[in-house]
């Protein structure tokens, strides 16, 4: 599991791009595609580059300022545990 | 209900992935190729500009994602031109090669010009059966050409065909894709259409040898979880229900041959009732919305009984057309690989031959093994 400690960044395989057809986000690996929520892609385009994810987390509760601070802490742990369930993310754990 | 202003035909579905198919010249010859049994020759080959178009109109359909395949894509000069022009349409462009000839300098001409990722190849972890079933034995190449994808940071697929002449060794195919760092491995049992089903008896396994395969299979994925990803894809006759091929009809994929024809699947033009429309003359949105092949078996309406009263018909669509065809002479069957189609005893026939001749495989050359034919050029 990956908690705040850990460094992480989309694998080398990810390409992200918008997709005009479906207006979102869509994240790209070889012979798949995501597509993503709003949340995801906020957190996604974040991991282009490596990022404490503690960091990751401080950026995305400065954009949303409406949600509770727990709530976007476990969205973006949850978002990058599935991420990394399939192989998309490099990970660091101190 | 159909009011003043609706469309009357639903929407074509989108697709999501092109296999582009830039040439049937081959180094290898393997004996299931999906390659058609009557190869086109090479001077009838799209040229850059015109994939370059076909590149563009997939985009504007909704394509993300291009698979340059072949044949062996590696026999096009121009394909960095290809991947620079997959790229410029935003598509994810993913190289299906057999990693013949190796060659550092073009792959890194490849990276630079955008390529996201390599598909390998490997018919066999052992020189033998590699020569057996490929008519040669190229391991050494294609470890080479695994070695130089990892070293430029490409990320690499396996892609295994499996057959009763390789099952055995899937352990070793799981060991080699660790080994080389590949980020997935595809174990896909043969499909028996085309050349596959001309060399059948050869090459169908044993359900014994397969169900040992697949537990193999499934305790690599579990144990390899978000370091690589293992897919097992049965062969259809062991599946008792079809799956949806190419995710259904006309549905999620594209295919456009060396020469120009727009297909569902591969093995579309087996089906010769169909006319196949050539993206010289129309283009692909035309072709994807409107030609009637690409509407014949789109969706449900067209399904018959069984299929039609069954709860399972959005999820596969009454399985493969063209396997429907091979079998059983009507494309509009049932496939005979579901236990509920009309003919499936075909498929049990085959099945219980495949157990019969249980003795180990006999060592090449093997009579009864019809390679492709190595298209010129
Ligand atoms: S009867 Fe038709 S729809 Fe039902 S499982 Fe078989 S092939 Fe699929």
């Amino acid at each position: 599991m990956i908690d705040a400690k850990a460094r992480v960044r989309l694998a080398a395989r990810v390409r992200l791009r918008f997709d005009r057809r479906s207006g979102k986000v869509v994240l790209l690996y070889p012979e798949r595609g995501l597509e993503l929520n709003e949340s995801g892609a906020r957190i996604a385009e974040l991991c282009v580059e490596t990022r404490g994810v503690g960091e990751l987390i401080e950026l995305v509760a400065a954009r949303v300022s409406d949600a509770p601070r727990a709530v976007i802490e476990r969205d973006v742990l949850d978002f990058l545990n599935a991420l990394d369930a399939r192989g998309l993310l490099e990970v660091t754990r101190s | 209900m159909t009011s003043a202003g609706e469309p009357l035909v639903t929407p074509a579905p989108r697709p999501y992935a092109l296999v582009a198919e830039l040439t049937y010249r081959c180094p290898l010859a393997c004996a299931y190729c999906s390659n058609p049994l009557e190869l086109g020759d090479a001077s009838t080959e799209l040229d850059t500009a015109t994939w370059g178009r076909v590149f563009r109109e997939a985009a504007e359909l909704g394509v993300l994602q291009v698979n340059l395949s072949g044949g062996e894509p590696l026999a096009r000069s121009d394909l960095e031109a290809l991947v620079a022009e997959a790229r410029a349409s935003e598509l994810y462009v993913n190289l299906i090669t057999s990693g013949i000839p190796a060659d550092a300098a073009r792959l890194e001409r490849l990276t630079r010009a955008g390529l996201d990722s390599l598909q390998l190849s490997v018919q066999d972890t052992d020189a033998g059966g590699a020569a057996w079933i490929a008519g040669r034995d190229a391991n050494e190449s294609k470890l080479r050409t695994a070695a130089t994808a990892r070293s430029l940071g490409l990320p690499l697929t396996l892609n295994v065909v499996l057959h009763r002449g390789n099952i055995a060794r899937v352990p070793a195919f799981v060991a080699l894709a660790e080994e080389l760092g590949a980020t997935r491995l595809e174990l896909a049992n043969t499909q028996y259409l085309g050349w596959a089903l001309e060399n059948r008896a050869a090459l169908l396994p044993s359900r014994s040898a397969l169900e040992e395969a697949r537990r193999v299979a499934r305790e690599a994925a579990e144990r390899l979880r978000g370091r690589i990803e293992v897919l097992f894809v049965l062969p259809d006759y062991y599946a008792d229900l079809p799956r949806a091929c190419m995710d259904g009809w006309a549905r999620r994929y594209l295919v456009v041959t060396p020469n120009g024809l727009a297909l569902p699947c591969h093995q579309a033009t087996s089906i010769t009732t169909l006319e196949w429309q050539n993206v010289r003359e129309h283009a692909l949105p035309a072709i994807w919305h409107e030609s009637p092949a690409f509407r014949a078996f789109r969706g449900e309406d067209w399904l018959p009984e069984p299929c039609r009263s069954c709860e399972r018909r959005a999820i596969d669509f009454g399985g493969c057309r063209c396997q429907a065809l091979a079998l059983t002479g009507d494309v509009t069957a049932t496939d005979p690989a579901c236990v509920h189609a009309p003919r499936h005893d075909l498929v049990v026939a085959a099945r219980l031959r495949a157990d019969a001749g249980s003795e180990p495989v006999p060592e090449a050359p093997r009579p009864l093994l019809k390679l492709r034919r190595r298209a010129a050029g």
